[in-house]
């Protein structure tokens, strides 16, 4: 492992009384695709941007590609690729004109970033649309040109903050694609998401956030392994669900969870649970699955991660 | 510098889109209010009051107008836009550009909108015979130097501001200091305490300023103090706008 293209201690953001990030601790290293996950409002987005080094950190060290964001910012961005939020895209111009005027913010040549955009339009697969404005472009095209344009400057890190979110599930798995081969070709990814299974498929290594801090860290199947049991089982309720100890199930229970409309029981072995709970509970319905981030989230925080 | 030059592309680039229309308005524009106010109300304008022809009189008066009209609006929507609607201005910090980068590109596109309004419209005022001296050309540099006293800080405005603000900022300024800038009339038909306001607009000392070119008076004392005046405004007006997009980009 080389030193860190990301290297975080004690990172805080304050605005006004209120700590968007408080605190925490991370590294990211070269080739790596690395993720917070968290619900709207932990702290992802605060801290994506001063690693994009346009918001400046209220305390704590942050190096990225072992320089300064504050002294050092428009060097440091010089080599990022920015996936931003909201997209900050010019709907009045075309595709090409909006990747060719981002990459003369580079400070590319004209027909060095003519000859990038068209390789890149083929890769987000929008060369047919190279003529025509953004505007009427559907949301997932607009998100692969956003991703093509944060690549035009070869980066050495790539920032996405919540890449997929809002798009349809089409959409989405587009874009986890391009992503993937982008991982594939050994980018470093850093992104953001609120969507447990979008972290599973990127992510090597994440870090769950929660109210500004970290609540854990590792890669999606550790994580998994050490904070959730193997299978859960959910059981649906026509009315609200009864109240129970995990003790009822004689150790076959890990934990239990309850939400509004259903119980969640974590448990080693699923199909051996189903007969048991049946009988007692009386569920509408059953479903046996494995554990996924979205268990983790629940048990580290005690809330859903999309609420 | 080179960085500057990167965010003035982009608004070039969406100005390509957009120039056969502005020309046209640039040059329909003097020859209506040339027409109107030189000949038309000037002939009702009686010479010895001012001691030249009305149109010799209000021609580079509007010409100044037009520098700060320009300027005004090229600085307040597009600025707010490039904030809130299409985010350009994130786009750009999310590269090597940084934010006075941002002031600097956007204020030399000001000027170059200003600079093309202006020589169409001195091409007119001098098509209808109201320039009297080759130094009437300076007039160029000197109405960017308006637009841009008037674009820094509207532009600081329009970043900061949390509501629209440009209604406020056009029926009780700007056009007031169209109207009563020594534009039409000399300032001095101004009661004092009111006529001190329109010394202190950078309008006056532009409009007075383009005058003496036209009619080729220009004083050295005059003129250094006109421009010296302009150039205060534009200094200030940066900082303004500065301070203004780094508060507001930059959390």
């Amino acid at each position: 492992m080389g030193s860190p293209l990301i290297h975080a201690r004690g990172l805080t953001k304050r605005f006004g009384e209120f700590t968007a990030v408080d605190g925490i601790d991370f590294d990211v290293a070269p080739g790596e695709a690395f993720g917070f996950l968290g619900p709207n409002g932990a702290g992802k987005s605060s801290t994506m941007r001063m690693i994009g080094c346009v918001s400046p950190p209220s305390g704590g060290t942050l190096r990225i590609l072992g320089k300064d964001p504050v002294r050092e910012g428009s060097e440091i961005r010089a080599r990022l690729g920015v996936v931003p939020q909201a997209d900050t895209l010019d709907n009045e111009l075309t595709v090409q004109e909006n990747l060719v005027i981002y990459g003369r913010y580079f400070g590319l040549s004209r027909a060095e970033v003519r000859r990038r955009a068209a390789e890149l339009l083929d890769f987000v697969q929008l060369s047919e649309r190279a003529t025509s404005k953004v505007e009427p472009l559907s949301g997932g095209m607009k998100r692969r040109l956003t991703i093509a344009r944060a690549l035009v400057n070869e980066p050495e890190l790539i920032l996405l903050d919540e890449p997929t979110t809002g798009l349809d599930p089409q959409a989405r798995h587009l874009v986890w694609d391009r992503l993937f081969r982008l991982k594939q070709r050994g980018a470093t990814l850093v992104l953001t998401t609120h969507y447990m299974d979008e972290a599973e498929q990127l992510c090597d290594r994440l870090v769950i956030m929660d109210n500004g801090k970290i609540a854990e860290e590792g890669s999606p199947l550790e994580l998994i392994r050490r904070l959730s049991t193997r299978e859960v089982v959910e059981l649906r309720f026509p009315s609200d669900p009864p109240e129970i100890e995990p003790g009822t199930f004689n150790g076959q229970v890990a934990r239990v969870e309850t939400l509004p409309d259903r119980l969640l029981l974590y448990t080693d072995d699923g199909d051996a649970l189903v007969p048991v709970a049946h009988e007692r509970l009386r569920p509408q319905s059953v479903l046996v699955r494995r554990s996924t981030l979205e268990d983790v989230f629940l048990r580290l925080t005690g809330r859903t991660l999309v609420e | 510098m080179s960085y500057a030059l990167r965010s003035y592309e982009y608004w070039l680039t969406v100005y390509r889109r957009v120039w056969r229309g502005t020309v046209a308005s640039s040059v329909l524009n003097p020859v209506l209010y040339l027409a109107a106010m030189g000949v038309g109300l000037g002939s009702i304008v009686q010479k010895n009051q001012l001691g030249i022809p009305y149109l010799d009189y209000v021609a580079p008066g509007l010409l100044a107008a037009v520098g700060m009209q320009v300027a005004s609006i090229e600085s307040s929507f597009p600025v707010r836009g490039a904030i809130r609607w299409n985010r350009q201005y994130y786009a750009m910090l999310a590269t090597p550009l940084r934010v006075g980068d941002l002031v600097t590109g956007h204020l030399m596109y000001v000027s170059t909108r200003v600079f093309v309004a202006v020589s169409l419209y001195l091409a007119a005022v001098t098509a209808f015979g109201a320039v009297h001296s080759p130094f009437a050309l300076f007039c160029v540099p000197v109405c960017v130097l308006v637009g841009l006293a008037f674009a820094a800080p509207i532009s600081g405005l329009s970043a900061w501001a949390e509501e629209e603000v440009f209604n406020p900022l056009f029926r009780f300024a700007v056009t007031p200091m169209f109207l009563f800038s020594g534009t039409f009339f000399p300032v001095e038909r101004i009661p004092v305490p009111l006529r001190w306001l329109a010394y202190v607009t950078p309008l006056w000392h532009g409009v007075d300023l383009c005058r003496h070119l036209t009619l080729g008076t220009p004083t050295p004392l005059n003129t250094v103090g006109h421009l010296a005046y302009l150039l205060a405004w534009v200094v200030a007006g940066v900082w303004i706008a500065r301070v203004a997009y780094r508060k507001r980009l930059v959390t």
